[in-house]
């Protein structure tokens, strides 16, 4: 029992380790990505090649001060980048790297899980937003709530093509149905609008506007400072991480691949996803706020739901595959 | 929609591109010629100063970063002092169009950080070159019909002799 | 199990206490999805994963946002709660009070007999929810279904007379 205990917790604590590495290095990789989409070198003068630009950001977040605006709520400016870290931790725990990495991979409703914690993820964005007392932050919480909020329906809802494939919100399941034909073909629409979603869930470029810094200052972490900043800044990278992961294990078959070891071919498959959120990042310009919520609603939404009308239609009409 | 896609391409190629951006304290870039950086004073062919001490740079200067006191010696007119503020200066090179004897010249140069902001503060001596900077040739009391030590009136390049004015002879 | 439960439930129960004696609504509504948490917790170990998970999604990751995001731009001040405890005289409360006091008597009735314990162990599935969705509660379904419906037609409309005036 206690044996069980300790191997639990100690996966956890691995888990933990590896995932704040792997996001403080994604945002090297990302500045570094983004300079050479940009023809230019990004930066390179720390360490080999840069990499120790990672420790030199960490650094001085910790060491810059940590202050609370006097006009703000002591308790929920706290609270806030605690969630939205808390949030896609749990969110990434669900997630089945091999069927033997991952910290819970085999939950019954793994799938459900991540829905639930990216919902409560909102409170990170709208508390400190609220929480601030400042106009613009109270603008940029209002804009990731409605936001986010309409974008989890279209996520949630093109994911329901993947249920149905698969029979269970099992995540493992879902991966070991893919094994002869991954989800990304019959469920195409769906893959694109979940990934769309995602990149609005986790307020990324071109998808910003809760942070808009060209219109808001930076949005709902204006008033942020220090490793209060720095928290909301690493759980972005874990969303990026956690959306990329997601797609992998929903629609590219998780660790399924030839020749390589199934670990690999799952960093494989979420690095690309990774290098196109970056991709994204460099191309594309922030759409207007109406026109974002309108291509949700009006074209999205309709979309998924025809997704999963033909969906379903198919799989009462075709024969089962056995 | 498409237009995105098409630009998600367009920028996934410049990955492939080269980089525009040099590494610069090892790798120098290449500055034009007439690139607008330090400021200096230069000399005329014979090694005298061309400054005149017109003012004209000072006036010209949109941020008051110049200050000269003009001196006389020989019939010829110099700076007393010429002090250059570059803490001040914004390097746009409107002392150099205005300069009417291509004294004053911008350089490529912008190397002129310092720890101490007095030390921006740049005197004569430091602004004064022995050379003749961007125009090699030119020497403004050559051409120009001032009488000085070892030229008279008439003397200068391109210059009729003087008409004496109470002659009655054509 | 017994222990994890134990402590959901009383977090849950704490939870609504102060939710409903906080003068911030902010916080009131912080507490309140504490609450829901916790109770989404006691599914989970009631062996209703499904539902906990939807409780988790629904209730405090879409409903609540909504209240939050409400009371963010009503920007309640001091003077709203003053007006409120004026309010809140013992005439205004004290009915209220008694019923729900009725109702915690004989929720205590019911889980001292033993009434509503469940079995721990055997797990609710999302198949079995849906086929009681379809089955036996279907009539439930379809009435919330219109409900919703003329809310969507209604949400519309205002929206759209909102548009036009303005």
């Amino acid at each position: 029992m206690s044996r069980a205990i300790t191997a639990g917790l100690l996966n956890v604590v691995l888990g933990l380790i590896f995932l704040m590495v792997a996001a403080a290095l994604l945002t090297w990789i990302e500045r570094r990505l983004l300079g050479f989409l940009q023809d230019r070198p990004g930066p390179n003068r720390v360490g080999p090649s840069g990499v120790l630009q990672v420790a030199a950001d960490g650094i001085k977040l910790l060491f810059k001060q940590d202050w609370i605006p006097p006009f703000a709520d002591p308790g929920i400016f706290v609270l806030a980048p605690a969630i939205s870290m808390v949030t896609v931790m749990l969110a990434i725990a669900v997630i089945p790297a091999t069927p033997v990495v991952g910290i819970i991979g085999n939950l019954n409703v793994g799938l459900l899980f991540f829905l639930a914690m990216s919902g409560l993820g909102v409170y990170s964005a709208v508390l400190a937003g609220w929480s601030s007392n400042n106009k613009y932050s109270l603008l940029g919480g209002m804009r990731a709530a409605a936001q986010m909020v309409s974008y989890e329906v279209f996520m949630g809802l093109a994911l329901v093509g993947v249920v149905m494939l698969a029979g269970s919100f099992n995540l493992t399941t879902i991966v070991h149905n893919q094994l002869r034909l991954w989800y990304v073909v019959p469920q195409f629409i769906g893959f694109v609008i979940f990934f769309i979603g995602g990149v609005a869930e986790t307020h990324r470029l071109p998808f910003d506007l809760p942070e808009g810094e060209s219109e808001l200052g930076a949005g709902f972490h204006t008033e942020y400072s220090g490793m209060k900043f720095g928290m909301f800044f690493v759980a972005e990278y874990i969303g990026i991480l956690l959306v990329s992961a997601m797609t992998t294990v929903l629609f590219l078959g998780g660790w399924y691949g030839p020749f390589l070891p199934p670990f690999v071919w799952f960093g494989l498959k979420t690095g690309f996803f990774v290098c196109f959120f970056i991709l994204l990042r460099a191309a594309l310009p922030r759409p207007r706020y109406d026109q974002f919520m309108a291509f949700g609603w009006k074209l999205l939404l309709p979309l998924t739901l025809l997704n999963i009308l033909i969906t379903g239609a198919l799989m009462l009409g075709l024969p089962a595959p056995t | 929609m498409l237009s995105s896609v098409r630009t998600l391409w367009y920028t996934f190629l410049h990955l492939f591109q080269r980089n525009v951006t040099v590494s610069y304290p090892e790798q120098m870039p290449y500055l034009a010629p007439r690139t607008r950086g330090r400021i200096i004073l230069t000399r005329d062919p014979d090694g005298e100063e061309r400054c005149v001490s017109c003012y004209l740079c000072a006036v010209a200067c949109p941020v008051d970063c110049i200050s000269l006191q003009k001196t006389e010696a020989d019939g010829r007119w110099y700076p007393e002092h010429f002090r250059i503020n570059f803490s001040r200066c914004i390097f746009c090179g409107f002392c150099e169009e205005a300069c009417p004897t291509y004294a004053i010249q911008l350089t490529p140069d912008f190397e002129m950080s310092e720890y101490n902001r007095q030390n921006l503060v740049y005197e004569k001596e430091d602004l004064l070159i022995a050379g003749t900077g961007k125009y090699p040739d030119y020497n403004f009391y050559r051409v120009a019909g001032l009488a000085v030590p070892g030229k008279d009136k008439g003397e200068a390049a391109h210059e009729r002799p003087p008409i004496d004015i109470r002659s009655l002879m054509p | 199990m017994n222990a994890t439960f134990d402590i959901s439930a009383v977090v849950a129960v704490l939870a609504t206490l102060m939710m409903i004696t906080r003068p911030s609504a902010v916080h009131g509504l912080l507490y309140l999805t504490v609450s829901l948490l916790a109770a989404a917790l006691v599914f989970f170990v009631l062996g209703a994963p499904f539902a906990a998970a939807l409780e988790v999604i629904i209730y405090a990751g879409a409903i609540m946002v909504l209240f939050v995001f409400v009371i963010m731009m009503l920007n309640i001040g001091d003077a709203a709660a003053l007006l409120e405890s004026a309010w809140l005289k013992p005439t205004a409360w004290i009915g209220p009070g008694l019923l729900a006091l009725l109702l915690a008597i004989e929720l205590v009735g019911l889980a001292a007999s033993g009434g509503i314990a469940h079995p721990a162990g055997a797990i609710v599935s999302a198949q079995t929810v849906g086929i009681a969705l379809v089955g036996p509660y279907m009539l439930a379904v379809e009435i919330a279904s219109f409900l919703l419906l003329a809310a969507l037609v209604a949400a519309f409309h205002l929206g759209r007379a909102v548009m036009r005036v303005s």
